[in-house]
C-alpha cells in the first residue's frame, strides 16, 4: 500500500471541497493539500444545480429577512447563531465567485441580477441563467489551478478514516483505475462528499450521490443529525426525476392540475392573485408544495403521464426570449427527456426526492464530534435549513462553509501535534482486507435486487408523508436488508482495476445504514415538521417535545441509538409557519 | 416496463487484467421510448453483467461524464435513446483518440492533467480586488464576448472528433483551446500575454486545421472550432505586432 503524507485532506471535489480546498491554501501555502475525489471535481453533483444561490444585494433586503426566511422555511429547527453567520457571509462569497470569473447573470447596466427564489420576501437569489451550480462548479474547479499546494486526487474512492488517539489521523481511498489502495497520513480531514439523495428510488441526484462521507463517519461514533428531514423537490421531471428548477416559478411559471386550475390556492398558499408574489402559490416552500401534490394526487386531479402522475409547470407566457435567456437547460432537458418545448406547452412534473437537510453534525466553525474531522457541503448538518431548506441557501452554503472549514482545518492542522510516519498502516490494511472481501464472494444475490428493495421501501415509508405502521415497516425492511447485504451479495466483477460494481457495492453499505438512520430518526420523531410531515395522530408540531434535532448513533449490525440536542434560538421564537395571505397577515400584525 | 420492444447493444469489451484483445459482446435489452443509451448500458450492469465498466453520473447531459461512441459518432450515452436506432442494433464504443482503461472507460489524464491546466484556466486579474471593492460591472456586449465558451462541460467528444488531435496528441485540441479564448475574451481577465505563447504555438491554435467535427458534435453548442479561428485572427495580429493597439482588452 502506498502511502501519501500531507496535511490536509479533502474528500469531496465538489463545490464544497474545491473551495475549502482553495481556503487551506490561501490560508498557507505551505500547507499540503490532498483533494481526494471519486470523480474528476467539475463531474461532482453540485454542477446540477441550477435555479441560484442566496446572498443579500438588493436595497430592499435585508439579512434580517434572509435569515427569517431561512428559520421559518425550516419550521424552526435551525441553529440562529449559525444562521446569523450564514446570511452574513453569503453575499460576499457570490462576489469572491465573481471576481474569479462565475459568468452571473446581469442586467443591462452590467451589474449582477437577482431572481426569486420560493419561501423567499425579496429577490435574493443569484444566477447563471439555469445552470448556476454548473458555473460556480467550474468557476472553483478551474480556479484550483492556481495554488500550487492542491494536489488532486480525482478518481480516489474514499473507504475510510483512520481514527487514532481520538482524532483523525489519516483516510484510506482507492486509486479506481488499478484498485489499489492508498493511505493519506494527515493531520485533519475535511468531509465534503455531498447528499445521499440516492437512498430514493425517484430522486434528483446523480449516482454518485450516495451518502459515502456521512457512512464513514457514522461508523466512526459520529452522529447522524436530523436525518428524517428529507427534501422532495416539487419539480422534477415523471419517471427519471431530473429537476426542472425552482428557478422556473422564480421566473413567473405556474402549476396547474388537470383541469388547468392552480391548485395551490387549496393548501394555505392562495389567494392566487395578485402574482407573481414573494412567499405564496408557486413561490411558496417546498415542503409545502410537493405536500399539495400528494393531496391532488388523491383527489385524482393530477396528470397521467405514461411515467406516472404528473402536474403542469406552464411557462408559455413568459415568451420564448425570456425561456431562453433565464432557462436555457432545463428547455433542452424538457424537449429531450420529455419531448416538450415550454415555449409551446407545458412541462409535466412531480415531486422527486432531492437534498438530505440532515448529516455529520458540526459547529458553525465546521467542526464535528471527532476530533480534526470537519464536514461542509450537503453532507453537514450545520445548522442553516432546519425541518426544510430554502431554496438556493445550499449552493451558497458550500461556498460560505467550504471556506469556513478550509481555514479552520488549516489553523488546527498547524497546532495538530505530527504523528509517526507509516503508524497507522496495519488499520489501512484492515480496511483493504475488509473491502477486499467483497470481491470474494461465490453464492449471493445481485446488488441492483437490494438496492432497488431499499428504493422501494424508502419511497413508501418515509416519503412526502409518512404514518407510524409504514415506518415501522420500513425499519423492519431495512434491518433485513442489511442482513441480507451482509451476508449474501454477490458481484459478477472480481477484478481490481475500476471495478465500479465493487464501488457500488461499498456505496449500497453506507446508504443502507443511511435509509435506517433516516427511517428510525423519522419513526420517533412523533410530531409534524417541515418536511417530516405524518398523517396518523402526530399531526401538529410539537415544540414542547420535539423542538430539538435527532442525533442517531450507529450501534453495529443493529437499528442506531436515538439521543436528542437542544436548538440554538437566539432571536426567533418559534411561530406558525404561514405563507401566501394568511402570511402576509402574520407580518402586518 | 410496458413496452416490451428489444434492441441488440453492441458493447466493446477491454479488460487489461484479463490480458485478452478488446472485442464485442452483445446483449438483448428491453427499452420503452424514454430508455437512453446510457439506461441501456445501466440494464446491462444490474441485470444481464455486472462488470460491463462505463462513467455516468448525472444523466442530465451537464457532468460530461458519459462521451462514449454510439453507432461510430461521439455522444453523450445519456442524452440519446435506444427508440433513435431500432430496430438497428447500437455498437457502443470508448471515446475515439483515447487510451482505453477497461471497456468503454477512457483515460482521460492527458486532458485534465496536461491540457486543461496549460491554458491557465482561470482570471488572471490586472490587479487583485478585493471582495469588499464588490463585483466588476460587465455590460451585455461584454459578457457575451465570453459567455458562450463557457459553457463546456469538458465531456471530451469534441476530442473524439477531432482528426489533428488522432493524429498529432500534442495539440491542445478544441475544449482546451476555447477555455483559453473563454478567458481572454473575459473583459476582467488581464492574461492574455501569459496565455499567448501557448496560443501561437504550433500545438495552439495553428495545430487546427479547419474540419470543423468538434463545433458539430459539441453538445452544449460551443462552438470551439469558431473559437480557434477567430485566435487564428488575433494570433496573426499578434505576430504583426499589431493586436495589443487594435484589442488592448484582449476581445476577439
Amino acid at each position: 500500500m502506498q502511502s501519501i503524507q500531507t496535511d490536509v485532506v479533502v474528500v469531496g471535489g465538489g463545490g464544497a471541497g474545491l473551495r475549502a480546498a482553495i481556503a487551506v491554501a490561501e490560508s498557507d501555502p505551505r500547507l499540503r493539500v490532498a483533494l481526494v475525489s471519486k470523480v474528476v471535481p467539475m463531474r461532482s453533483h453540485t454542477v446540477a444545480a441550477e435555479g441560484g444561490s442566496a446572498g443579500v444585494i438588493r436595497a430592499d433586503d435585508s439579512l434580517d429577512h434572509h435569515f427569517d426566511d431561512t428559520v421559518g422555511g425550516g419550521d424552526w429547527l435551525c441553529d440562529q447563531d449559525v444562521v446569523e453567520y450564514f446570511v452574513a457571509h453569503c453575499a460576499e462569497e457570490m462576489t469572491q465567485l465573481e471576481h474569479w470569473g462565475c459568468p452571473w447573470s446581469r442586467k443591462d447596466d452590467g451589474q449582477v441580477n437577482v431572481r426569486f427564489f420560493g419561501g423567499m420576501k425579496v429577490q435574493r437569489t443569484w444566477f447563471a441563467a439555469d445552470k448556476t451550480g454548473f458555473h460556480m462548479l467550474h468557476t472553483l474547479f478551474q480556479t484550483s489551478h492556481k495554488y500550487p499546494s492542491i494536489k488532486r486526487y480525482d478518481e480516489f474512492f474514499c473507504a475510510d478514516l483512520i481514527v487514532e488517539d481520538g482524532r483523525v489521523q489519516g483516510v484510506v481511498a482507492i486509486d479506481i483505475a488499478s484498485g489499489e489502495f492508498y493511505l493519506f497520513e494527515c493531520k485533519a480531514a475535511i468531509i465534503c462528499t455531498g447528499g445521499a439523495g440516492r437512498v430514493y428510488g425517484q430522486n434528483t441526484n446523480a449516482g454518485i450521490v450516495t451518502g459515502d462521507g456521512m457512512g464513514i463517519a457514522f461508523r466512526h461514533g459520529v452522529p447522524l443529525r436530523d436525518m428524517e428531514f428529507v427534501q422532495y423537490h416539487p419539480t422534477a421531471l415523471p419517471g427519471t426525476g431530473v429537476l426542472i428548477t425552482e428557478g422556473c416559478r422564480g421566473e413567473g411559471g405556474i402549476l396547474t392540475n388537470k383541469d388547468g386550475y392552480r391548485y395551490l390556492q387549496d393548501y394555505g398558499l392562495g389567494p392566487p392573485d395578485p402574482w407573481p408574489r414573494p412567499k405564496a402559490m408557486e413561490l411558496g416552500p417546498r415542503d409545502r408544495l410537493s405536500q399539495a401534490f400528494w393531496h391532488e394526487e388523491q383527489k385524482g386531479r393530477t396528470v397521467a403521464t405514461a411515467l406516472g402522475q404528473a402536474v403542469w409547470l406552464d411557462l408559455r407566457h413568459l415568451g420564448a426570449a425570456k425561456i431562453h435567456e433565464r432557462l436555457p437547460l432545463i428547455t433542452e432537458v424538457a424537449k429531450t427527456f420529455v419531448g416538450v418545448d415550454p415555449v409551446v406547452s407545458p412541462i409535466p412534473v412531480r415531486p422527486a426526492v432531492h437534498y438530505t437537510m440532515g448529516g455529520i453534525p458540526c459547529n458553525a466553525h465546521t467542526e464535528t464530534p471527532l476530533k480534526g474531522l470537519y464536514a461542509a457541503g450537503e453532507c453537514s448538518s450545520v445548522g442553516i435549513h432546519g425541518a426544510n431548506r430554502l431554496g438556493s441557501n445550499s449552493l451558497a452554503e458550500i461556498v460560505v462553509f467550504g471556506k469556513v472549514a478550509g481555514a479552520r482545518a488549516a489553523q488546527y492542522s498547524k497546532s495538530a501535534p505530527a504523528g509517526r510516519p507509516g503508524a497507522f498502516r496495519k488499520q489501512a490494511e484492515a480496511v483493504e482486507s475488509r473491502l477486499l472481501g467483497l470481491l470474494g464472494r461465490d453464492k449471493g444475490e445481485r446488488l441492483a435486487t437490494i438496492r432497488d428493495e431499499m428504493h422501494e421501501t424508502m419511497e413508501t415509508g418515509v416519503g412526502i408523508f409518512r404514518k407510524a405502521d409504514g415506518m415501522q415497516a420500513t425499519c423492519a425492511k431495512l434491518a433485513r436488508l442489511r442482513d441480507r447485504y451482509r451476508t449474501g451479495l454477490k458481484l459478477d466483477d472480481r477484478n481490481r482495476a475500476f471495478n465500479t460494481e465493487w464501488l457500488s457495492a461499498i456505496e449500497l453499505g453506507f446508504t443502507l445504514e443511511i435509509a435506517e438512520a433516516i427511517a428510525v430518526s423519522a419513526l420517533n420523531r412523533k410530531e409534524s415538521r417541515g418536511a417530516h410531515t405524518r398523517l396518523d395522530e402526530f399531526k401538529e408540531r410539537d415544540d414542547a417535545s420535539y423542538l430539538k434535532h435527532t442525533l442517531a448513533y450507529r450501534t453495529g449490525d443493529g437499528p442506531p441509538r436515538l439521543e436528542y440536542s437542544p436548538v440554538t434560538i437566539t432571536k426567533s421564537a418559534p411561530k406558525t409557519r404561514v405563507y401566501g395571505g394568511e402570511g402576509k397577515k402574520v407580518e402586518l400584525t | 416496463m410496458a413496452d416490451t420492444r428489444t434492441i441488440e447493444i453492441e458493447v466493446l469489451r477491454y479488460n487489461p487484467e484479463k490480458g485478452g484483445e478488446p472485442h464485442f459482446q452483445s446483449f438483448q435489452v428491453p427499452f420503452s421510448d424514454d430508455t437512453s443509451v446510457l439506461q441501456g448500458l445501466q440494464y446491462i450492469k444490474d441485470h444481464l453483467d455486472g462488470s460491463l465498466t462505463f462513467r455516468w453520473s448525472c444523466r442530465m447531459a451537464i457532468c460530461g461524464s458519459c462521451g462514449k461512441m454510439v453507432n461510430g459518432v461521439p455522444e453523450l450515452s445519456c442524452h440519446k435513446f435506444l427508440r433513435e436506432y431500432y430496430p438497428g442494433k447500437v455498437r457502443i464504443e470508448p471515446l475515439n483518440h483515447f487510451p482505453v482503461l477497461r471497456d468503454l472507460v477512457i483515460d482521460q489524464t492527458d486532458f485534465f492533467e496536461k491540457k486543461l491546466p496549460s491554458i491557465k484556466p482561470y482570471v488572471v486579474p490586472k490587479e487583485e480586488k478585493p471582495v469588499s471593492a464588490g463585483t466588476y460591472v460587465q455590460t451585455p456586449q461584454q459578457f457575451h464576448k465570453y459567455y458562450q465558451y463557457s459553457q463546456c462541460i469538458n465531456c471530451l467528444l469534441c476530442y473524439a472528433a477531432c482528426p489533428q488531435y488522432g493524429l498529432k496528441p500534442d495539440f491542445t485540441g478544441p475544449a482546451a483551446l476555447a477555455l483559453l479564448h473563454r478567458y481572454n475574451a473575459d473583459s476582467r481577465d488581464r492574461g492574455w500575454e501569459e496565455r499567448a505563447e501557448l496560443l501561437n504555438a504550433e500545438e495552439g491554435v495553428w495545430g487546427c486545421t479547419l474540419v470543423g467535427y468538434c463545433s458539430e458534435v459539441c453538445p452544449k453548442h460551443v462552438d470551439p472550432a469558431h473559437a480557434i479561428n477567430q485566435n487564428k485572427v488575433n494570433s496573426t495580429m499578434d505576430y504583426f505586432g499589431v493586436r495589443k493597439l487594435l484589442m488592448p482588452k484582449g476581445g476577439g
